[in-house]
């Protein structure tokens, strides 16, 4: 039984990490063909970092993703401690007002954004350009809200609410004691928050493609209009240093959990 | 002597409009442009950087560049609002339709003497019967690709070849609906701009008859089969065809001219959202320049409107009767027109049906 469970565990990874594989293999091969391997080059790296507009186009979606990840984490986070603190029947209301922009379909949220967006823009404030960076950032931030409040959540709930109660007895004002010890113990689930938030944002297309205007493109949204031509291996080596990116920055976030654990899990064993 | 007079009037016309927006803003002007996606020269290989060119040339005018994936999705932003677009290059049946709902500025070609080297057989198309509106970028024909290993030259006969059931299997076809009835036109002898429903049901019959042969409905995934020999027949466009040949040379490239085929433009213009006119015909002007439209093409790898630009192609593309058919070959081609909204969709039903089995 064990043995199978495990044959099946190993054929799930494959079978995920399968494509990402040829990605890699075909950033580095030196024909056009993604069927056969002609031979090794960084041929295909040393185009993208020359092509400047590509590159331009990569820190479009860096600047959102991380702009946009920062400020949902921050409202995010005040937005969990303020649910957490209500009462449960407003808290599970709260909640699932929270969930259903995650759930509803994303083509649904673009369209409705944009429909926003330019009604604003153009009916009220007479803007030329309604779609523009801003919108962009706002969309964002939007969608990204649920997932951070859905990683704090959890860490406050585990938190020990005696602990403030502690830290004022000890003499902190309610301020300080929100920051070093609320912040302090929910800080594994704003940070997973936060990486999540980054992941959703660099590889977002549905939303994005509805609310950007012709000022800021972000990567995804470029790539889908590469149908004239067959995509070039330059874009595979992109891609391949997004994946690494990502790969990174769940590497962290899991070892950033697994310490903050950890070391809990110490502190009560005293 | 005629050069230096011409070198010397550009010049002129480049200053005066720098002064035009030096003395009106004092401050750049930004120009967006919305193309096709990998539809200009990037400055890959040596090749020029047009965008990056044209800003040096005008110094006052910002390029703000982005791309769409199809006429359609380009005439959905635009038609949605909210965003300013000075340039354009939809294909020919979307310049008609947007010239019929009023959404293209007429064009001053004050400002786009290079406007002249256009050729004669792209002037006073359907879709613009006066020029009023777009000048041709590119354009280019369908045909049939098939590989010489595999496919017996005696079946080369015309668009039946799509259905010979000797390659049942290793046949390709356009995974879009217009495309695909253009062919069943062709073979059936329609008009492919029919509205008739008695037509359209005989094409899908038609193309219902090829579902047994054909090994998929694809696009992009074409050039991947074609070079790969994992597919012998498929039809696309013939300067895709110069990109496969690159690859695999046993590939070959056919026209049914006595059948007739499809021959698109794409064409820039002006919508009506533009922002900065003169700046956008500057534009436009500095694409249609002999050397940057070479460019542009063999970046793209389809066929440039103006026979002045091909001296500065590679010869031997300049030549291929492939990418520039003569006259007499071109005689039975025909373009799109824009087909009304109900029956694009019963089209799109009609191929679904097909294509679904």
């Amino acid at each position: 039984m064990k043995r199978t469970n495990r044959f099946i565990t190993v054929l799930i990874f494959i079978f995920l990490y399968i494509p990402m594989a040829v990605l890699v293999v075909a950033s580095f091969n030196t024909g056009k063909n993604i069927t056969h391997f002609d031979g090794f080059t960084f041929q295909q790296y040393v185009r993208l970092f020359k092509d400047d507009d590509l590159l331009e186009l990569l820190r479009n979606s860096l600047v959102v993703s991380v702009l946009a990840s920062l400020i949902a984490t921050t409202f995010g986070t005040v937005a969990a401690i303020g649910i957490n603190g209500l009462n449960p029947r407003l808290r599970k209301a709260a909640m699932s007002l929270t969930n259903i922009p995650m759930t509803n379909p994303d083509i649904v949220t673009g369209v409705s954004l944009s429909l926003l967006f330019v009604f604003v823009g153009s009916r009220l404030l007479g803007q030329r350009n309604s779609l523009t960076f801003w919108t962009l950032l706002i969309a964002h931030v939007t969608f990204n809200l649920p997932y951070v409040i859905l990683n704090v959540m959890p860490k406050l709930k585990q938190m020990d609410e005696s602990l403030t109660d502690a830290a004022l007895d000890l003499g902190c004002t309610h301020l300080q004691a929100f920051f070093k010890v609320t912040i302090h113990e929910i800080m594994p689930g704003i940070i997973s928050g936060a990486i999540m938030a980054f992941t959703m944002s660099l590889d977002d297309f549905v939303i994005s493609y509805f609310v950007t205007g012709l000022d800021f493109v972000t990567l995804p949204v470029e790539i889908y209009t590469y149908t004239k031509k067959p995509i070039q291996p330059k874009i595979y080596a992109m891609f391949t240093l997004l994946f690494l990116l990502i790969f990174v920055l769940m590497v962290i976030s899991n070892v950033i959990q697994l310490m903050g654990d950890k070391k809990r899990q110490s502190a009560r064993g005293k | 002597m005629k050069k230096i007079i011409s070198v010397a009037l550009v010049f002129c016309l480049v200053l005066s409009c720098c002064a035009v927006f030096a003395s009106a803003k004092g401050e750049k002007v930004t120009l967006y442009v919305y193309n096709w996606g990998q539809y200009i020269a990037e400055g890959d290989d040596d090749s020029i950087d047009v965008i990056e060119a044209f800003e040096e040339a005008y110094p006052n005018i910002r390029v703000k560049y982005s791309t769409y994936d199809s006429n359609e999705s380009m005439y959905a932003k635009l038609s949605g609002g909210g965003i300013t677009v000075d340039v354009i290059i939809p294909s020919d049946y979307m310049v008609g339709r947007m010239r019929q709902e009023n959404m293209l500025l007429e064009l001053n070609y004050d400002n786009i003497p290079n406007a002249q080297y256009i050729d004669e057989s792209f002037r006073n198309t359907s879709y613009d019967p006066e020029n009023k509106y777009s000048v041709p970028y590119t354009w280019g024909t369908v045909g049939i690709i098939y590989n010489t290993k595999y496919v017996d030259e005696a079946d080369v006969t015309g668009w039946e070849l799509l259905w010979n059931e000797k390659y049942a299997d290793k046949i390709l076809m356009f995974d879009n609906s217009r495309d695909a009835f253009g062919i069943a036109q062709y073979l059936l002898g329609y008009d492919i701009n029919t509205t008739d429903e008695a037509e359209l049901q005989a094409c899908a019959d038609k193309l219902a008859e090829q579902r047994g042969v054909v090994q998929q409905y694809v696009m992009d995934q074409i050039f991947d089969a074609m070079e790969n020999e994992e597919a012998w027949i498929a039809p696309y466009y013939a300067g895709d065809y110069l990109t496969m040949v690159e690859e695999n040379e046993n590939l070959a490239f056919y026209r049914p001219d006595h059948q007739g085929f499809n021959m698109f433009i794409d064409a820039m213009c002006i919508p009506t959202c533009c922002q900065e006119k003169e700046a956008a015909e500057l534009f436009i002007n500095f694409l249609c320049d002999p050397e940057i439209s070479a460019a542009n093409m063999d970046f793209i790898g389809y066929s440039v409107p103006a026979s002045a630009s091909k001296e500065y192609l590679d010869e031997e593309l300049a030549n291929n009767p492939v990418a520039y058919p003569d006259a007499q070959e071109l005689r039975n081609a025909t373009s799109f027109d824009y087909l009304p909204e109900d029956v694009a969709r019963h089209m799109e039903s009609l191929f679904m049906s097909v294509r679904n089995g």
